[in-house]
């Protein structure tokens, strides 16, 4: 136990550093060693990543609730990002507004760990409610249309991130990992699987996957991060979550695969909308949901595997 | 005093909630004029606009940004409206009646630019509907036609009709756009002037992530 943090999670924490660390050693190094070339975005991308990562770390470090309210911010945040770049209608604002205000309920269930009011209050009660608050305005030229972007962005921004925030909530059964493993896990094998499938497509990429959506995928991408993903999730599972090392490959390969969705689906929005990023908070990354694309997949399909296998 | 006053009421309200609640897509920041005598001209659909576009100087030189506003709106009422716009903000009130004649009309323009101070100028003269943009008046040729040295930097801006539009009091948290263009000289005829900058605001919507066309 350091700083109150179980050993294998700190070792992750302190392995996450050094992998930092690393980068920015490479990127000084290319720097000195090509003084011409412009390394601005790699900068601000790592930049970017200590800023991230550091903050995260705070919050896991500081306590539970800290860190459920910085989920219940993110989720806001990437909630904000989306209704700012989807059409909407002005009548929409004040239905709008009551979507954001199921971030704070939402994140209540989470911290009171009421995992039945937590798993139905959006897809239930807000998904019910919304409508309702929408005929009162009485605009119903784009009703339709109004009301499935403004429950799919609440899905995808406050109900899929809000279960990062439940995992920390579930009773800890791998002591070595403690309450803050499992995000531990999920935050970095989907953050690594990104990298993984771009690396790998960048290696082998030839057969294209979905050029309409994304000119740069690749089969070679995709299948090199999913079978990298799902080998490292076999072997770091064990020491991070209750997981068995074969339940492990199971999660990493769910993980490797529904990332890659996550990804694409919010690219199909960008696309559509005909903009690159959907926002700029993150310098280097571009906003705050080019980030948290491919956990709004992630992070509620591998909670309900974990849930499934073990509670 | 008043300094004072408006690094308190920047720092500790309009920029959290610009930073925070708000958000902004800042484009071309390096093209902010950043020393007077400036003017920025910015379209106009929100009270937020004035706010968010201060909150993109420092607070050291907050007290340099002054918005043009129309005083009977912002100072008619007098009371609490007045002394925000005064003492919290800094404005420079203008007259929107058309009884002043043109020369006094500008005056306290004149003077804030011979402070070397940054003006903010909304040349659509009004918020109207929003995120529309309605034509532009002519005042800002006839205030820099004989100052050369002023600078005048159109700034497009989005999303802010939608956070707060005229008539309501409700603020719903968007991300908004604001993009910086290039600077505008001067031209021979307040026309050709205004078209110029109308033609800037064009393109500078282009780089809008909140644009879309199919809102509405």
């Amino acid at each position: 136990m350091l700083f109150n943090i179980p050993q294998n999670s700190f070792y992750t924490m302190a392995a996450v550093v050094g992998l930092l660390v690393l980068a920015t050693v490479i990127r000084l190094f290319l720097k000195s060693k090509h003084p011409e070339t412009d390394y601005t975005e790699l900068r601000q991308r790592i930049q970017s990543w200590w800023i991230m990562i550091g903050l995260l770390f705070v919050v896991l470090t500081v306590s539970k609730t800290a860190a459920v309210v910085f989920f219940g911010f993110l989720s806001f945040l990437a909630l904000k990002e989306f209704l700012s770049i989807v059409p909407t209608r002005l009548a929409d604002r004040k239905v709008i507004f009551w979507a954001y205000l199921s971030i704070p309920v939402q994140y209540y269930w989470v911290s009171s760990s009421w995992y039945g009011m937590f798993i139905i209050f959006i897809p239930v009660y807000v998904f019910l409610f919304l409508p309702m608050r929408m005929v009162l305005t009485g605009d119903t030229k784009g009703f339709i249309r109004s009301a499935g972007i403004i429950h799919w962005a609440t899905m995808l921004a406050v109900f899929s991130i809000s279960h990062l925030a439940f995992l920390l909530m579930l009773p800890v059964q791998n002591e070595e990992a403690g309450f803050v493993g499992p995000v531990l896990f999920i935050l970095f094998m989907t953050q690594f699987n990104d990298v993984c499938q771009y690396v790998w497509g960048k290696l082998l990429g030839k057969h294209k996957i979905i050029p309409k959506v994304s000119p740069n995928k690749t089969w070679e991408g995709f299948l090199g991060g999913l079978i990298t993903i799902t080998i490292c999730a076999g072997l770091v599972a064990p020491l991070l979550t209750p997981l068995s090392n074969v339940q492990g490959l199971m999660a990493g390969a769910l993980i490797g695969a529904s990332g890659f969705i996550g990804d694409v689906v919010i690219s199909s929005v960008k696309r559509d909308l005909d903009i690159k990023d959907s926002g700029n908070l993150i310098p280097g990354h571009g906003g705050i949901l080019d980030r948290l694309d491919s956990l709004t997949y992630t992070a509620p399909l591998f909670f309900h595997f974990l849930y499934y296998m073990c509670y | 005093m008043n300094r004072v006053m408006k690094v308190l009421f920047f720092g500790l309200i309009v920029k959290p909630v610009v930073l925070i609640v708000l958000g902004i897509n800042l484009r071309n920041r390096e093209k902010l004029p950043m020393s007077g005598p400036a003017i920025i001209v910015a379209n106009h659909n929100s009270h937020l606009d004035t706010l968010v576009l201060m909150s993109l100087y420092p607070l050291s030189m907050i007290h340099k940004v002054r918005p043009v506003a129309a005083a009977d709106y912002f100072l008619g009422g007098g009371g609490f409206l007045a002394w925000l716009s005064l003492a919290c903000i800094g404005i420079i009130a203008m007259d929107r009646s058309g009884q002043s004649a043109r020369g006094s009309l500008f005056e306290g323009c004149h003077q804030a630019l011979d402070n070397d101070d940054i003006l903010i100028l909304f040349p659509e003269g009004s918020r109207g509907k929003p995120e529309e943009m309605s034509t532009l008046k002519k005042g800002v040729y006839f205030i820099i036609k004989d100052r050369p040295n002023t600078s005048v930097t159109p700034v497009m801006m989005h999303g802010l009709g939608r956070s707060l539009p005229k008539g309501e009091v409700l603020l719903v948290p968007f991300n908004c756009d604001v993009v910086v263009g290039d600077r505008v000289s001067v031209t021979d005829n307040s026309s050709s002037y205004v078209a110029t900058i109308s033609e800037q605001f064009e393109q500078l919507s282009e780089h809008c992530l909140t644009k879309n066309e199919n809102a509405q």
